[in-house]
């Protein structure tokens, strides 16, 4: 008897159409462009910063066009999707033992947000 | 017990025969309680005796039965027939090569499982007399989880970066890695290093979880693998910015 093993062969381009956790995982993945874009974003504002008050006023005009407010949301909504689906996995990067426990991973996931809060105040502060 | 009628639609292949594989379809009147294993059991008993797939313990603790079930990896014997419709489909599981009908060529599994040498490797030899290696109940909890693996490859299955890079070591493999680096009486940690944390290792891994959400034993794989992350980048950090560190 001869052996002829039959291999399926993955698609490399469409793969993740295949699974509803493979999309979940491909968002996640793809929504750090949006974090990119916006860093972009904040470099340009620290250039047209050094630029003087004249070029500064000028890139505020512009992040008020209906075309920077629709950029800021998009960023927005595709930043809080990517760092809450990074949130929700921290308890099986990071577990915590105490003793013969493991510390409940609602608790870890919970001190993320807590720290995203935070973080997000003392900006807010700083910004007043 | 209520009778009911589906439609196990089976994925055959017969390398002596075929070029392809291709479904074929049988009738099989099943209980409710029934488990997609004793549907392909009726099958196999009555319906067409040519029909190979592999099973043994019908209980959740061999790993013989992985198959995809409606595209999912399960295990046959711990897929219930209640939780699907009329038609079921079975596939031999994803990800490895096709040796006959739902039997898969799992040799490279096996080769890579090896390769992670999953078993105790002492800090050092004692002697009979030195009596045993004693562990503390909390020293147990780090990895007992990672312990119930059966070695079932629904992992390797779900896993697309697996199917993706073939040379991937891949979720099951270098769990039991973590779980023996884990180990309070194992010094073999650098051992399995060379394996894990290579190219082909843990770095292949992109956290995609599927593996977690399949796995029947509830081992969670994923989180093994990020752990293995961050433990091998301190290695990095700890080698290249203290050297001196270095034994």
């Amino acid at each position: 008897m001869s052996r002829k093993p039959y291999i399926r062969e993955m698609s490399k381009t469409n793969w993740f159409f295949s699974q509803p956790r493979y999309m979940r995982y491909m968002a996640r993945e793809v929504t750090c462009i949006f974090i990119l874009a916006y860093t972009i974003l904040l470099i340009f504002a620290l250039k047209n910063l050094a630029d003087g008050p004249e070029a500064y006023a000028g890139f505020l005009q512009a992040l008020n066009s209906p075309l920077g407010i629709l950029f800021n949301l998009a960023a927005l909504v595709g930043a809080v999707y990517h760092s809450t689906s990074w949130f929700n996995v921290t308890p099986q990067a990071m577990p915590i033992q105490r003793g013969e426990e493991f510390l409940p991973g609602n608790v870890i996931v919970g001190a993320h947000y807590g720290g995203w809060a935070l973080i997000s105040l003392i900006v807010l502060f700083l910004g007043v | 017990m209520s009778e009911r009628q589906i439609q196990l639609e089976v994925l055959r292949y017969n390398p002596e025969t075929d070029s392809a594989p291709r479904f074929q379809t049988y009738e099989v009147p099943c209980l409710n309680e029934w488990v997609v294993l004793d549907a392909l059991n009726y099958v196999k008993d009555h319906l067409d005796p040519t029909v190979s797939y592999r099973w043994s313990c019908h209980m959740a603790v061999c790993g013989s039965c992985g198959m995809m079930v409606n595209g999912e990896p399960k295990l046959a014997c711990k897929a219930f027939i209640h939780e699907y419709g009329d038609q079921i489909r079975v596939e031999p599981l994803a990800n490895f090569p096709i040796e006959r009908d739902l039997v898969t060529v799992v040799d490279d599994f096996i080769g890579k499982l090896a390769s992670v040498k999953p078993y105790l490797i002492p800090k050092e030899d004692k002697p009979v007399s030195a009596g045993e290696y004693k562990q503390s109940p909390a020293e147990l909890k780090t990895f007992k989880q990672y312990t119930l693996c059966i070695n079932c490859m629904l992992c390797y299955a779900a896993c697309p970066q697996y199917g993706l890079v073939p040379d991937f070591i891949g979720p099951a493999a270098i769990s039991l890695a973590h779980r023996y680096n884990q180990d309070s009486r194992d010094g073999g940690r650098e051992q399995r290093q060379e394996v894990i944390a290579s190219h082909d290792g843990v770095w292949e891994c992109s956290f995609v979880g599927a593996c977690s959400e399949v796995c029947p034993k509830h081992v969670d794989p994923a989180s093994a693998l990020q752990q293995v992350k961050v433990a091998s980048t301190i290695d990095w950090y700890k080698e290249h910015l203290m050297p001196w560190m270095k034994k």
